[in-house]
């Protein structure tokens, strides 16, 4: 009997380890763990034999049963792991095949610059004011020391309207009376983005539109050392700690003293290079103390008030920082162009 | 202004080298764009200027002085001849074709020898042959026959000029053969930007002054000592000035017996350098004296004058200045008849016109080749009128240049004096005695008074009296100290130096920037902090930007120059015509950028047709200002509008999705939803309405709580082909982004999360096509009550079972409560109440 036992589990075992599909799995466990098993059978002879060997019998019996559906179970969690694994092959990619875009929107290029410029003002305390583009010859000449038929109008050529004495602004700086009246005799402190217009033909280096963002300051004790260190920080938070400027004396008519202010070559360091064309600096921005013609047309008396006023062209920066050679790709709106900023 | 340094060291000593030079000059606003060296060496490396140099360098001992001998007929060729050169080392025979030599051939050895520039074997040379500056050294030739080591120059060899019709024949006063040309003829020209409040420097002295002002080395001003041995010239000349407004000044002076001829060398070459053609000694005299002193001069023949003063009985031509007679025209020296505004001032006598006052000349009265009798004019303009008479007439010219940036009526005097000496030293002939000057507005001094306080209250440092009187003295102000007040004179060649507050801008403008912008320190402002106010019309448009960017779409900026005609390609046809005004450009630089547009929708269609070449898919937006005159306002009103623009595919295409479903109105409309919810607008109500772009039945009016707030919809086919777009739809929106900003509430209040479960349902109703969703969705919203959450259209459906003209609305409906489960009885009841309505209104029924 014992041996009948150690030969049917041997012989199940055997089957077993043969067993690699789930049916022929199910179909050896009916067979060897089911009621009719051969040792279920084997158990069922229990009676006939001797009381003395009986219980022996009847443990390793049961010994077996559990040996069999340990191993059964072993086994069946091993084809069901070979079962996922092959699965899982097969849901293989290739990852390398190239992702799916979302669609993704962008700023232009030239609002990120303004923003960029207008958040470094933001942070020394200069707010954004607007005003109009169309503005009359009053606003955008002679309000700010330019009387008509001034030979500095020619740095400036104009738009004029079919409306007389109407143009497209030359600069933003119409801004700074608008400002000024608004608020005297309040100090100020604003910047003024907005597009501008020149009469030039559209090339490469120039174009009709352009925005421009000016800056004036106006207070009781305003000073031309103060307008070197504001427009110094100003520049080290636009262009890098290290960077240095030079003021050169210039000329606009609503400022005086006036100056450009250069920046070393961000590109060369100083060295020259193709964007600096071999200087070394870089022309950033004009800049001045108000005028006292323009201080006293904003209502502020230049015996007691001075400022600062600077602009600069955010294309123009754009241009430089990301060596753009062509002025017309801003309006040009190709979206291979728009899409890398 | 190309300024020979040569010329300025008449007047100046110059130590600086030229780097250094270039570097004060530019920070002083003088802005030296370039240095050309003509002849002497350039610089090395280290003393690179940061300005562009150009120039060409003459070898000092290949290129020297030479001695020509004599002049011999070529053997064998008949328009070369020999010339025997004595270039300081010995004795060659060179061969030259150069016309100007010519009349030398045969006359055996010349008396007195020629001075010419000799470049020998090995030198470097500008190939004559080539259009741009071509170097080619000189290497031993033969020509017909004859050797030749050596070579007479022509201007264009050596690179001073571009003329090459003869060879140099320097002033006889030339230093001994062999000297190196470079040191008797080498310059270097400095190229200067002048602003046009520096007119005063727009001349040799002008840079003189400055350079003296910035080194401390004394100006020596040019002699205006005159030899006048002639008859005086009062009662030869008159002088009628007829609006001493518009010419305050003008004098006359008079050479009697002049010959005229060619310059001497060394003035051709200073005007070849300074950009001017040499053409006689009377014309150059003229351009000379006004490139040296700033002030323009005109030269007229006086027998011209006498014969034209004759026609009229008169023996003494008189010169009147005046504005034109109606009608009257003018032919100046460059050929142009020209008719002339009310405005214009004339030189005229009593014949009539001679020239346009400070512009240009006439041609009649000009001198010529045989003009003996030369009278000189050097007067004062009002530089309004001249700059207006310039751009009236397009007529740029050296005068009108400096007379329309000012230019003191005291020059006038000192020019013609210094002129007229210069052109009998040159031409000969006899200076009659005397001027004759109307000077009928007298320019007062001005004197400013500049308290010294007020230096450092503007520039943030104190600069020394001593130190500013310095610097006004060597800008030849004058000064006198009155305790803590300096009283300031004008010198009597500037007029961009005003009075009061302004005079003392315009001082302290003076003294910093010869003092150095450089010197001035970088302080923090510590001024009082000005109050500070919101700035909701900014923040909106930015986030409104934002929002938009992140929905996926692109931000374009377009021209706001336009045409009407482009601005009608975006109206189907039919539709009404734009009649409103157009903000026009009186002098457009291009046909297609001649008005402000009213539409910001025609821009960014024009960008989406140009980049549906290269792009299957594109989402696009514009935000920025239309232009809108209003009547009896002369500037227009500018509202910021918002245009959006989709076409082509949802989304990109991809390798496994070649042709995604493309973008149809509901894309749209939920982009606009979608940006009007996250700027926490109440919701916008769209109805069918017409729009001139877009499809008569795809096409919704937008409100925001009845105001109307712009259309969207799907662009007309006529108007979509008629940008070319390849796509099968276009869709597009126009907002009025002012109003849209103006309704976005300051706060909102954030909605509780209900803890309590919801009901969800689904109700179907069968309704007739006519019936808008809008209008079913409102019956419900309105009938469902606060425990109505939510409210979704699922499905839309059409089908034989419902019959033609019948449509089925699917609304999954879902039922809340913040403060309770609700119970199925509640529920039920807000349903009835929602079939009812919806019933009842749209005559549909609930669908089982």
């Amino acid at each position: 009997m014992l041996d009948q036992l150690k030969r049917a589990a041997a012989d199940a075992l055997a089957e077993l380890a043969a067993v690699d599909a789930e049916a022929e799995l199910a179909a050896w466990r009916s067979r060897h763990l089911g009621k009719k098993s051969p040792i279920k059978t084997l158990l069922g002879g229990l009676g006939a034999l001797d009381a003395t060997e009986r219980p022996q019998a009847g443990r390793e019996a049961n010994l077996a049963q559990r040996r069999l559906q340990a191993a059964f179970d072993e086994r069946r969690a091993a084809l069901e792991r070979a079962a996922h694994e092959a699965s899982l092959g097969a849901e293989a990619l290739d990852v390398t095949l190239p992702g799916r875009l979302p669609r993704r929107g962008r700023l232009h290029v030239s609002t990120l610059i303004l923003r960029r410029i207008a958040a470094v003002w933001a942070e020394m305390g200069f707010q954004v004011y607007r005003s109009r583009d169309v503005e009359t010859d009053e606003y955008n000449f002679q309000l700010l020391n330019f009387p008509p038929f001034h030979p500095a109008r020619e740095m400036q050529d104009t738009f004029f309207t079919t409306e007389p004495d109407v143009i497209l602004r030359t600069h933003t700086s119409p801004g700074q009376i608008h400002v000024m009246r608004e608020r005297c005799p309040e100090p100020i402190r604003v910047i003024l983005p907005g597009m501008c217009y020149r009469y030039e033909q559209i090339t490469a280096r120039s174009e009709i539109q352009f925005n421009q963002v000016e800056g004036l300051a106006v207070g009781p004790g305003i000073r031309m050392s103060d307008l070197k260190g504001t427009l110094t920080d100003f520049a080290r938070r636009m262009f890098g700690p290290d960077t240095r400027t030079r003021f050169r004396c210039s000329h606009f008519p609503f400022t005086e003293p006036s100056a450009e202010m250069d920046i070393e070559c961000f590109l060369c360091g100083g060295d020259g290079c193709r964007v600096c064309k071999r200087a070394g600096w870089l022309e950033i921005l004009g800049c001045g103390m108000v005028h006292p013609v323009v201080l006293e047309n904003g209502g502020y008396d230049p015996g007691r008030y001075s400022g600062f006023a600077f602009g600069m062209g955010p294309e123009r920066i754009a241009m430089l920082r990301h060596e753009i050679q062509d002025i017309r790709l801003f309006w040009g709106n190709d979206m291979r162009f728009l899409e890398q900023f | 202004m190309r300024v020979p340094l040569g010329w300025v060291r008449d007047f100046v000593d110059v130590e600086l080298s030229p780097a250094e030079l270039a570097r004060q000059l530019t920070f002083a606003g003088l802005e030296v764009e370039g240095l050309e060296f003509v002849g002497l060496p350039l610089p090395g490396d280290g003393e690179r200027p940061e300005c562009k140099v150009t120039g060409f360098a003459w070898d000092p001992e290949l290129v020297v002085v030479g001695d020509l001998l004599e002049v011999e007929p070529h053997p064998r060729a008949d328009r070369l001849v020999l010339a025997e050169v004595d270039h300081g080392a010995g004795v060659e025979v060179t061969v030259t074709g150069a016309p100007n030599l010519a009349a030398y051939k045969g006359q055996g050895p010349l008396p007195v020898p020629l001075k010419v520039a000799v470049a020998r074997e090995g030198a470097l040379l500008l190939d004559s042959a080539q259009k741009e500056p071509t170097p080619r050294r000189l290497a031993k030739a033969k020509i017909r026959g004859v050797e030749s080591r050596a070579m007479i120059c022509s201007e264009k060899e050596l690179g001073i000029s571009d003329r090459h019709e003869g060879v140099i024949v320097l002033d006889a006063d030339a230093p001994p053969a062999g000297t190196p040309l470079a040191d008797y003829a080498g310059d270097m020209v400095l190229d200067l930007d002048i602003t046009p409040n520096m007119v005063r420097n727009a001349s040799i002295l002008g840079v003189a002054r400055e350079i003296a002002a910035l080194t401390g080395a004394e100006l020596r001003p040019p002699s205006i000592e005159v030899e006048a041995a002639g008859p005086a010239l009062d009662g030869r000349l008159e002088i009628d000035i007829r609006d001493p407004q518009l010419n305050p000044r003008f004098t006359a002076m008079l050479l009697e017996g002049a010959t005229t001829g060619p310059s001497p060398y060394w003035l051709q070459q200073r005007l070849l350098l300074a950009g001017q053609r040499p053409i006689s000694n009377v014309v150059d005299v003229t351009n000379y004296v006004m490139l040296e002193m700033g002030q323009p001069l005109h030269a007229f023949d006086y027998d011209v004058l006498v014969e034209r003063a004759g026609r009229s009985g008169a023996v003494a031509p008189t010169i009147i200045t005046r504005r034109p007679e109606p009608g009257e025209k003018l032919k100046t020296l460059d050929d142009v008849d020209r008719e002339l505004d009310d405005f214009t001032v004339l030189v005229a006598d009593t014949a009539g016109a001679l020239s346009l006052g400070g512009i240009m000349g006439g041609q009649e009265s000009e001198v010529s080749d045989g003009t003996t009798n030369v009278l000189l004019e050097a007067a004062a303009w009002d530089l309004y009128n001249i700059r207006r008479t310039t751009l009236s007439q397009q007529l740029s010219s050296e005068a009108g240049y400096r007379f329309s940036r000012g230019v003191h009526p005291a020059l006038a005097g000192r020019a013609n004096r210094r002129a007229i000496e210069l052109m009998r030293r040159l031409a000969g002939g006899v200076v009659a005695e005397g001027m004759v000057d109307a000077r009928a507005r007298p320019l007062p001094r001005t004197v400013v008074e500049l308290p010294a306080a007020e230096v450092e209250r503007a520039l943030g440092v104190p600069i020394a009296a001593a130190e500013a009187v310095r610097i006004l003295e060597a800008l030849e102000f004058g000064v006198e100290s009155a305790g803590d007040l300096l009283q300031v004179t004008v010198p009597d060649h500037r007029l961009d130096i005003g009075e009061g507050t302004i005079g003392v801008a315009d001082l302290i403008e003076e003294i910093a920037r010869i003092w150095g912008y450089e010197r001035i320190p970088e302080t923090q402002i510590s001024d009082t902090i000005p109050p500070q106010r919101a700035n909701p019309e900014v923040e909106l448009e930015e986030r409104a930007r934002d929002l938009l960017a992140r929905l996926g779409l692109q931000e374009v900026v377009t021209y706001r120059l336009t045409t009407p005609e482009r601005e009608a390609r975006a109206r189907r046809p039919g539709a009404p015509p734009d009649e409103r005004r157009y903000v026009e450009l009186r002098n457009p630089i291009s046909a297609d950028r001649r008005v402000m547009r009213h539409e910001l929708l025609p821009g960014v269609l024009e960008v989406a047709a140009a980049n549906a070449r290269q792009r299957d898919s594109l989402a696009l937006f514009e935000i920025g200002p239309v232009f809108l005159p209003a009547d009896g306002e002369p500037l227009p009103r500018e509202p910021r509008r918002l245009a959006i623009l989709l076409a082509g595919g949802r989304e990109a295409a991809s390798w496994d999705r070649q042709e995604p479903p493309s973008y149809d109105l509901f894309d749209l409309k939920g982009v606009v939803e979608a940006f009007a919810a996250d700027l926490q607008l109440p919701p916008l109500t769209a109805a069918a309405g017409d729009h001139p772009g877009l499809h008569p039945g795809r096409a919704a009016r937008l409100e925001l709580a009845g105001t109307p707030i712009g259309a969207l919809g799907e662009l007309e086919p006529a108007v979509r082909s008629g940008y070319g777009f390849p796509f099968a739809a276009v869709l597009a929106a126009e907002l009025d982004l002012d109003r849209l900003l103006e309704a976005i509430p300051q706060r909102f209040a954030a909605v509780a999360v209900s803890a309590f479960p919801p009901v969800v349902e689904d109700l179907a109703f069968e309704v007739g096509e006519e019936v808008a969703a809008a209008a079913v969705e409102q019956l419900i919203t309105v009938a469902g009550g606060d425990l109505l959450r939510e409210i979704e259209l699922f499905d839309l459906f059409r089908g034989e079972q419902l019959g033609a003209g019948r449509k089925s609305l699917a609304y999954r409906l879902t039922y809340q409560a913040e403060d309770r489960t609700l119970t199925d009885a509640e529920v039920a009841g807000v349903r009835r109440t929602v079939v009812a309505a919806v019933e009842r209104a749209t005559g549909g029924r609930l669908r089982e």
